[in-house]
């Protein structure tokens, strides 16, 4: 299992069906304009915002140029500490592995805090297919879960649902999973967010098995971080006397003191907020931890590779693993705001989803190929990213080796790319190159912006809206132009609600 | 071959193009961003704490040492609390006013026992005034993590200025990676549903902050021997 949405259209079909969705598109577009409106005050109140940015970049680059160093000394911390080690070349591998430590403890259920690697490598299906039911804790993930649908954003994955649509969610679907929803339900926030803390606790308060991804490991001290709103992690990560951990390698920072740099900026740039309401850090296990009796007595970390390596050794795509998931470069992408998550066809959503689902898979699906078109080039998501990723570049690096091919890394091995003749990817740019030209306003906007992007290679067509607006279907598309649209939020006139 | 040398193996070969770079990593990231933001007297710190954790929701309340007893048997009795969950080591003298009946943080408690008690009283490791952020470390007075999610009441109890910092740099200082650590920015929040903020989910839904004077005692804060432990 690759984590591939199997048969997901490439970026431009699905895109086109979202941009109809006009439901779809006025939350996106509420939800979006609303984090950026907080997050640029958040970000406002701290005056060393960019010096902390560039640690924040410095950091991870470090950590990743001698990522081998620093997983040994992690996978030492954390046995010191009590834990496991495991490590996972691929999704299959970390499924299995997963999947036998749940059987160890005799289980055929687990709670799970919301993780984009678990995501990734299709854990819940894997664990399904084992006769293991994987119940996930967040509420966003519940709504998705029990709607039998994908997440569309890193952050709020229940974007896409009105209020209305989740009421009937929970009354329909949530007696097949355990505490039915209450009689006369309405759909209140409030009454939504009681039911569902009542539906899960009986689930938190019986699991014996947690399961969870971390947002950041210390390899000095083989300390995990966990970053939260609800509680649903504390529960995850405290209650159960099993807690397995499944964490991407390039999750990594050097020394305790690192994370001063990242908990300043990570909520900040994510909820917008000065700090999350929950954090929960952890090393190892009650046992390994002297003269104490707190949380787990068994605790499993899975070290997942799955394209990370490979992505490694891409010199420019390489920085896309400094990525610590804040989500930022989502609520800015006016790509993203019109086609919603669900057309990148893959678990990371929005600028980094097509600068990172390509790399970790490869472009040999159509998706993955027309991923890097699904870019206006704009350059916005490299202004807000907390850790300086310039995904600008990197979409015309992936853009250049789809259409021109070269040299790339697979599964460890170097392998030399043909060019996409007559791919999806072409196809997709070719037609969004259409709508461009016969839109001079649009195009304008998007070439003063591409030019911005440094190794710009006129092969790679600029303009805006590429992929998305290849429907054409004008009137569908947005109310304001895109070049409005830059205008009156690259001038600071950005009234949101 | 082990997918560990695999996976190590591969990272090597991916970072072969970088040269060598032997900087210590004291010296290899530059840290001249601010350890805070903005000069403060311990007064204003305390003030900024206050006002960031109500912004965040926290019920925030004030009184002076010998006030303590008879606060927080005001605000269990106000919450109409019939049980609390007190870790082993807070203070006795603390509840000593109160009539609630005591439940014991203990290993052996289910998780449901605690679903049914109605609050819980902590002290805490140290507070961030910058972010109004409350940091508990499992010491004795603060207990194990779950007794602080599992009851929908919690009150935490810090002492000020002495446990006050400004910042998140001066708080990571000040705590022992060692310890299971829970931050707490005001209570259990969602905003999944319309981006509508609706508080409480699955921890407390009412997290009340008593900023207890310490000034007069001169207590030094309760950490400090866990940065001797880091040193
Ligand atoms: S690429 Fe940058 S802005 Fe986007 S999610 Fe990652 S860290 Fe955040």
């Amino acid at each position: 299992m690759s984590g591939t949405f199997v048969g997901m259209p490439a970026f431009p079909v699905a895109a086109q069906e979202a941009v109809h969705d006009s439901t779809l598109r006025g939350n996106l577009r509420h939800a979006t304009h609303t984090i950026r409106a907080k997050r640029e005050k958040a970000v406002a109140e701290v005056s060393d915002w960019a010096a902390l940015r560039e640690a924040g970049k410095q950091i991870k680059d470090h950590t990743l140029r001698h990522l081998d160093r620093y997983l040994v000394q992690l996978e030492e911390a954390v046995t010191a500490a009590g834990g496991v080690v495991h490590w996972a070349a691929d999704a299959d591998e970390a499924n299995r592995i997963v999947t036998a430590l749940v059987r160890m403890t005799g289980e055929t259920e687990v709670v799970k805090v919301k993780s984009m690697a678990t995501q990734e490598i299709g854990l819940n299906e894997a664990l399904e297919a084992a006769g293991i039911h994987a119940y996930e804790t967040d509420l966003a993930e519940l709504i998705v879960q029990l709607g039998k649908d994908r997440p569309s954003h890193i952050l709020v994955p229940a974007i896409h649902r009105n209020r209305g649509e989740i009421r009937d969610i929970f009354a329909r679907e949530m007696g097949e999973w355990g505490r039915p929803a209450p009689e006369g339900l309405t759909d209140t926030p409030a009454e939504l967010a009681e039911a569902a803390r009542l539906h899960l606790r009986e689930k938190f308060l019986r699991a014996k098995v947690g399961i969870s991804g971390a947002n950041f490991m210390v390899a000095e001290t083989g300390t995990l971080v966990v970053v939260e709103s609800e509680g649903n992690g504390r529960m995850c990560l405290t209650l159960p006397e099993t807690l397995i951990s499944v964490v991407g390698i390039e999750k990594i920072v050097p020394s305790w003191r690192d994370l001063e740099v990242f908990l300043q900026t990570l909520p900040r740039s994510s909820t917008a907020e000065r700090m999350n309401p929950y954090t929960s850090m952890w090393t190892g296990t009650k046992d390994g931890r002297a003269g104490e009796d707190d949380g787990p007595g068994t605790f499993h970390l899975v070290l997942l590779d799955n394209g990370r390596t490979d992505t490694l050794a891409d010199e420019v795509g390489r920085q896309a693993l400094r990525c610590i998931r804040c989500s930022a470069c989502l609520n800015v992408c006016p790509v993203y705001e019109r086609a919603g998550g669900h057309a990148y066809g893959s678990v990371y959503p929005g600028p980094i989803g097509a600068i990172l689902s390509p790399q970790l898979r490869g472009t040999g699906s159509e998706i993955d190929a027309s991923l890097p078109y699904a870019s206006s080039l704009c350059g916005a998501c490299y202004e807000v990213c907390p850790v300086a990723i310039d995904i600008p570049e990197v979409l015309v690096h992936l853009r250049e080796r789809i259409a021109e091919g070269g040299p790339a890394t697979r599964d460890g091995n170097r392998v030399l790319l043909k060019p996409a003749k007559g791919h999806a990817a072409e196809r997709a740019a070719m037609r969004a190159a259409r709508w461009a030209f016969s839109h001079p306003g649009a195009l304008r906007g998007g070439q003063r912006l591409a030019s911005r992007t440094r190794r710009f290679h006129p092969r790679t067509l600029p303009g805006p809206g590429r992929a998305w607006s290849a429907t054409r279907d004008l009137p569908e598309v947005p109310a304001e132009s895109f070049r409005d649209w830059w205008q009156r939020t690259r001038g600071g006139k950005d009234v949101t609600k | 071959m082990s997918s560990r040398d695999l996976i190590l193996g591969r990272v090597r070969r991916a970072t072969a193009d970088i040269r060598d770079d032997d900087t210590p990593y004291e010296r290899a990231v530059d840290r001249s961003y601010l350890r805070e933001h903005g000069e403060r007297t311990p007064a204003q710190t305390v003030a900024l704490l206050a006002e960031n954790l109500a912004d965040y929701r926290a019920v925030v309340h004030r009184c002076a040492a010998d006030a303590l007893p008879a606060t927080l048997a005001g605000l269990l009795a106000a919450r109409g609390s019939g049980t609390v969950v007190v870790p082993e080591g807070l203070d006795g003298a603390w509840l000593a006013e109160s009539e609630v009946t005591r439940v014991a943080d203990r290993a052996t408690g289910t998780a449901h026992e605690l679903d049914a008690v109605d609050s819980v009283v902590t002290a805490c490791a140290v507070a961030v005034a910058e972010t109004g952020t409350i940091v508990l470390d499992a010491s004795p007075d603060q207990g194990r993590r779950r007794i602080t999610l599992v009851p929908d009441h919690h009150i935490c109890v810090v002492r000020v200025p002495g446990q006050v910092v400004s910042s998140v740099p001066q708080a990571l200082e000040r705590l022992d990676p060692a310890r299971p650590l829970t931050w707490i920015s005001g209570p259990s929040a969602t905003s999944d549903i319309e981006l509508d903020r609706v508080e409480g989910v699955h921890g407390p839904r009412t997290l009340e902050v008593v900023l207890v004077d310490d000034a007069s005692q001169g207590v030094p804060p309760s950490s400090g021997e866990h940065v001797a432990r880091l040193a």
